[in-house]
């Protein structure tokens, strides 16, 4: 039983970080409708960020987090602007292949310069213990760090004025241009809040896992999974998909093979899309 | 006139590309008959990227399949060489067809990801399946008598692609070729003339596949050998990238982005500046991207483009004169 806990708590929290890049996918999905495949090399380059801050400038982790967040807030505007804004228009597989050259850019560029698998220092080094279950702090971590950011992320869209004008973009883009809400910005800030969503999973996840090039190509693929499993463009679905993408994980690692562990991800999508193909929730078409 | 111009072009073309064996070095025919099996795969993708609309990133992996399952019968089963070619195509083919089932319900960039996950899944299972792709070790493939010479490779590769073009004109040119447009211009608007787009599409993936694995079967005779990473998804990465720089939805198009770019691959490769190798995927993101936002109709469409531009202009010039 306790084996099962731990393996609960573990799905839980991979299934934090799928939700925290996933629910970046769907923003810029559902607000943009630009498929944008290269988020999970943002993600890798927030990774190698925390690692250029923590260790080779030496600066403490919670204080990196934020600068890597506010960091790549600015790389994902940057991206919409020089990659995504001249395609505007154009049809979706454009975009999407745009985003392959970006990826192809960002992994060489970094592999280039430092081809080997870092590592970063846990903030709290302590393995916890409770009910049988037995964890490490970081992941404790992850899990929480994850909850308050979903929870300040649909506080913002619901609650404030900005987020409104998201909404109301991701409407419909004509009548929100029509009533004064510039397009140009709230694509803009859609990037820059989905991009840091990103950092903040890769800055969570970096002391438990190796920093390289390759993390970002798996990871979001998953993302890609989870937004097509939860109905594209749901945030719903999303948060939803994320954690049952985790949780299945880590049992069919525990309890099937390990050898096989990126692979049933992709397993779970196919079934899901031959039973329902417009996934578990109704998100946009 | 025109018509004239474009049948010495080609008879020009065929000339040289028959020469070439015997006016080059022995380097550049290995280099150029990997090239033409890339262009094979290349115009397979054209097919069902370029004319139906669908982008799919399963290509690399079911290259590979088509690789191996030509080594495999011709090696292991010990079948002759025109058994185990078509034999090969068709298991590629109905490996298509069961990958086409579920992914084509998937539109847009969401195929995409779809066939990339099988992509992901049929590396995964070549590199652990020892007993299949033979590991790291890898699978021989023996090459037939009257293929040992390089230059018979070369010749019997050029005449794959040939005969790949004229089956690939004749289906574009023919109603199929017209169904497969009319879902990549408007799906809704097809569904209601009548059109099966689930059947249509899976059609134009199923005849892709085929030809995918005859460019993997090329390749495998070429090389001899085989190893897991021909499954890998960046090949899919790469004749997307051979195609859409080359021109999609045309017939020169994949050829010249196939030949040019691998060339050039290998070009950038044999300089031999430490640290290119890595740096040659950056190269080809930056040209990817350019491309896509610049000239999203590939080099072929975009001189079409503009010799359309340019004759408008002449023509209007002349009438210009007319009038004066």
């Amino acid at each position: 039983m306790s084996f099962f806990l731990n393996q609960l708590v573990i799905g839980i929290q991979l299934g934090s970080q799928y939700v925290m890049v996933a629910l970046g996918l769907t923003l810029i999905f559902g607000i943009l409708d630009i498929s944008h495949f290269a988020h999970g090399h943002m993600y890798m380059i927030g990774a190698y960020l925390l690692y250029i801050l923590m260790v080779l400038a030496g600066i403490n982790y919670w204080i990196a987090f934020l600068i890597c967040m506010a960091a790549l807030a600015v790389a994902g505007t940057v991206v919409e602007r020089t990659v995504y804004r001249p395609l505007r228009g154009q049809p979706h597989i454009n975009t999407f292949i745009a985003a392959i050259g970006l990826i192809l850019v960002l992994e060489t560029l970094v592999r280039g310069i430092q081809p080997n698998a870092l590592s970063v220092s846990k903030p709290i080094d302590r393995t916890l213990e409770f009910a049988g279950i037995t964890m490490e702090a970081q992941r404790l971590i992850v899990i929480v760090g994850a909850i308050v950011l979903i929870i300040l992320l649909q506080l913002f869209i619901k609650r404030t004025r900005l987020g409104t004008a998201i909404e109301a973009v991701a409407q419909d883009r004509e009548g929100a241009s029509l009533v004064g809400i510039s397009v140009n910005r709230i694509s803009a800030l859609t990037f820059a809040i989905a991009t840091a969503l990103a950092a903040a999973a890769a800055v969570l996840m970096a002391p438990l896992a190796f920093i390289s090039p390759e993390m970002g190509s798996v990871l979001i693929l998953k993302a890609f999974v989870i937004v097509v499993i939860g109905g594209l463009g749901s945030m719903k679905g999303a948060i939803v998909g994320g954690y049952l993408l985790g949780i299945i994980e880590a049992m069919a690692i525990a309890y099937i093979s390990s050898a096989y562990k990126d692979v049933f991800a992709f397993a779970v999508l196919i079934i899901i899309l031959a039973i329902r193909p417009t996934g578990l929730f109704r998100g946009r078409d | 006139m025109a018509k004239y111009v474009k049948a010495i072009a080609l008879f020009i073309l065929l000339g040289l590309a028959a020469a070439i064996p015997w006016i080059t070095s022995k380097y550049n025919v290995r280099i150029l008959t990997l090239a033409m099996a890339w262009a094979i795969a290349t115009l397979s993708l054209n097919l069902i990227l370029g004319y139906t609309g669908q982008a799919s990133l399963a290509h690399g992996a079911l290259m590979g399949i088509g690789a191996y399952a030509f080594g495999i019968l011709a090696q292991r089963v010990g079948l002759n060489f025109w058994l185990a070619l078509p034999l090969a195509c068709l298991i590629t083919a109905f490996i298509g067809l069961l990958i086409g089932l579920p992914s084509l319900r998937t539109k847009g960039p969401y195929f995409a990801i779809v066939t990339l996950c099988f992509n992901v899944i049929v590396y995964k299972v070549f590199d652990n399946w020892k007993w299949l792709s033979g590991g790291i070790q890898g699978q021989v493939v023996p090459q037939p008598v009257f293929l040992q010479q390089r230059w018979a490779r070369y010749y019997f590769v050029l005449g794959c692609l040939i005969l790949t073009l004229i089956i690939m004109r004749f289906i574009v040119k023919s109603l199929l070729g017209v169904t497969f447009m009319s879902i990549r211009s408007n799906e809704n608007l097809a569904e209601a003339t009548g059109i099966n787009s689930f059947r249509t599409k899976l059609l134009s993936f199923v005849v892709s596949c085929f030809f995918v694995g005859l460019a993997g079967s090329m390749l495998a005779l070429e090389n001899g050998q085989l190893d897991p990473t021909i499954t890998m998804h960046l090949n899919s990465f790469y004749i997307l990238i051979f195609l859409l720089i080359g021109g999609a939805a045309t017939l020169s198009g994949p050829v010249i982005g196939a030949v040019g770019l691998y060339w050039l691959l290998d070009y950038m490769k044999k300089i031999g500046i430490k640290g290119i190798e890595e740096f040659r995927y950056l190269f080809f993101g930056l040209i990817l991207i350019v491309v896509i936002i610049y000239m999203p109709r590939g080099l072929v469409g975009g001189a079409r483009q503009f010799w359309d531009w340019a004759k408008s202009k002449y023509k209007g010039r002349k009438t210009q004169e007319v009038l004066e």
